[in-house]
């Protein structure tokens, strides 16, 4: 019952993410301006119907930059999520499945990666690799892939006894297959879930690390930069703090949404 | 004995992870391309500048011979001298440490306070307006980064509101609003699994014996449902403290807090080799202890899992 009541808020989370997505690849048709292009002698004017959301310390339209931005951030939580699933899954399924001694040399490591504060080791790969999108997107991957090491390990060993399994051993499927029929498709559902919520964490780890300089570099637009100019001129152009905010924000937001909307559906025990 | 026993087992097993993130760590450092010798010494260096700064740095040895002498370093909890300041890194990590830990723990203690009382009114009047509130807090701490809250914090009560100031470290009230940045994501999710472990207290069946010995709703509700949910609670508490240590990064760049976020900042900034190492195995470190102080203190609330 309290489904319902929710249902209409899940449905604006999607169409958002996808509007977001449309944007994102449309973005040369829909932004009213040039993210790069500087207008110094429109610098820091406020809102107004030429520039929506006003312009920053380069004159630069932030609506546009902020449309462009969608790119970067959804292609950090697109590449990032996917290679934390990648090496988790893989991580995962060896250690459910090859014993004893894989399994806890295995999640050792996993578990020391993650006995670690999340943002201060993206920083400290980051620094070392050298500062960039792809560099920050690998350090994102890697570091969340133990929690799908985890999960997949748990749900591996879990349907590792079910009866099913075991006729299927019995009737002599080779266990590559095994894996691809009977493991994998079962513990889907609860990897899509943490692949949403992984998404959304790595947006706002992105945004952190531009803010901080140590991610995407100018004069690619992306939220978290625009936010660490927007610092400086908190007093004369607030907007410039304001709309990136709200883009990054609702952006999580919706993405979190869609991963508590689905954990539901898919584990209906959790109560709310 | 049980408990001795788990303690040396857990305490094992902190050495066993410090052990594996220095090696990662050190493992980085090396395995990268580039020299961080040339990095240092820029471009127009000489050969025997060079050497100079490889010999400093200890990148002059073999990698066997690096990694001993690194995992020495770690044992007697010695990373040298700052390349930039000369200072050693231990004098610079200590005297940053107190207002990243003041900070940290404003922080906790402001997400407890509103957390747990609005978690447990959450679970106990469940549908109702409290609920609700506390649905959208954790959606919106869990949306809002906090170096954005920072800034808008800023703006609503420095410059729009001057209620506290913009700059500045010196005083409590410069740590007001840095605390709540840093609060308010963690406070959600505390608030979250106090409103789960409470309902999910109120629904086993003690509570139904509670209540046909005709216990008061209070008391049900306080004495005994409370303080089981409690276990959890405290668990979950104590690693966001870690994880606010990792956050004072970013909050004290915003509110230009010179703690150990700044520290390693700059280092990272300056390539100060041995101050961002300091600072990554000082920092792990002490996430590693916290979390070694929770599981004890969970096993000591809760007897069962020592068992197990």
């Amino acid at each position: 019952m309290a489904f319902k009541k929710k249902n209409w808020i899940f449905n604006i989370a999607v169409l958002f993410i996808i509007l977001l997505g449309a944007a994102a690849i449309a973005a040369p048709l829909i932004a009213p301006h040039s993210p790069t292009d500087q207008h110094i002698e429109k610098r820091f004017s406020p809102p107004d119907s030429i520039n929506i959301m006003g312009t920053d310390n380069f004159g630069r339209d932030i609506l546009s930059r902020i449309i462009y931005g969608s790119r970067s951030a959804l292609l950090v939580g697109i590449v990032s999520a996917t290679i934390a699933v990648v090496i988790g899954m893989c991580v995962g399924l060896w250690a459910g499945l090859g014993g004893n001694i894989a399994d806890n040399i295995l999640m050792l490591f996993m578990d020391s990666l993650l006995s670690f504060p999340t943002i201060l080791l993206a920083i400290t790969v980051v620094s070392f690799f050298g500062y960039g999108l792809v560099q920050v997107m690998s350090a994102i991957g890697i570091i969340y892939s133990p929690v799908f090491a985890r999960l997949v390990r748990a749900e591996t060993l879990a349907i590792k006894t079910e009866s099913y399994i075991e006729a299927s051993r019995a009737l002599g499927t080779p266990i590559l297959k095994r894996v691809v029929i009977h493991i994998i498709p079962n513990l889907l559902g609860k990897v899509i879930v943490q692949y949403t919520i992984t998404f959304a964490l790595a947006i706002v780890i992105e945004a952190s690390l531009s803010y901080l300089g140590l991610g995407t570099q100018p004069p690619t637009p992306s939220w978290g930069l625009m936010l660490k100019d927007a610092k400086n001129y908190l007093i004369q152009a607030p907007w410039m703090a304001v709309y990136p905010g709200l883009a990054l924000a609702f952006t999580v937001f919706a993405f979190n949404l869609i991963g508590d909307t689905l954990a539901e559906k898919l584990n209906p025990r959790v109560l709310r | 004995m049980e408990f001795l026993l788990f303690i040396v087992r857990r305490f094992l097993r902190l050495i066993l992870t410090i052990l594996i993130i220095s090696t990662i760590i050190f493992f980085v450092i090396r395995v990268i391309p580039g020299d961080p010798a040339l990095v240092v010494a820029g471009i127009d260096a000489s050969e025997d500048d060079i050497q100079a700064i490889r010999a400093r740095l200890g990148t002059d040895v073999p990698v066997a011979i690096q990694y001993t002498r690194w995992l020495g370093d770690i044992v007697r909890f010695d990373f040298g001298e700052s390349m930039i300041s000369g200072a050693s890194v231990n004098k610079l990590i200590m005297e940053r440490f107190p207002l990243t830990l003041t900070l940290a723990v404003l922080g906790i203690v402001l997400g407890i306070i509103v957390a747990i009382p609005l978690g447990v009114m959450s679970a106990v009047h469940r549908w109702s307006f409290w609920d609700y509130f506390g649905m959208v807090y954790s959606q919106m701490g869990m949306a809002i980064p906090s170096f954005w809250l920072g800034m808008i914090l800023l703006l609503v009560f420095a410059v729009k509101i001057p209620l506290f100031p913009l700059f500045g470290s010196d005083s409590l009230k410069n740590l007001v609003l840095p605390a709540i940045a840093l609060g308010f994501a963690r406070a959600a999710v505390i608030l979250r699994l106090t409103r789960a472990a409470m309902v999910e207290e109120l629904s086993r069946e003690y509570i139904i014996t509670a209540r046909a010995k005709g216990l008061t709703d209070r008391m049900i509700r306080y004495k005994h449902a409370l303080r089981n949910a409690m276990i959890a609670v405290v668990t979950v508490t104590g690693i966001q403290f870690g994880y606010m240590l990792g956050g004072a990064i970013i909050v004290e760049q915003v509110f230009s807090l010179p703690g150990l976020g700044r520290l390693f900042l700059y280092a990272i900034y300056q390539r100060d080799f041995p101050l961002i190492q300091g600072g990554v195995v000082f920092i792990a470190v002490i996430f590693s202890l916290v979390n070694f102080a929770v599981d004890i203190l969970y096993s000591l609330l809760n007897p069962k899992i020592r068992i197990s």
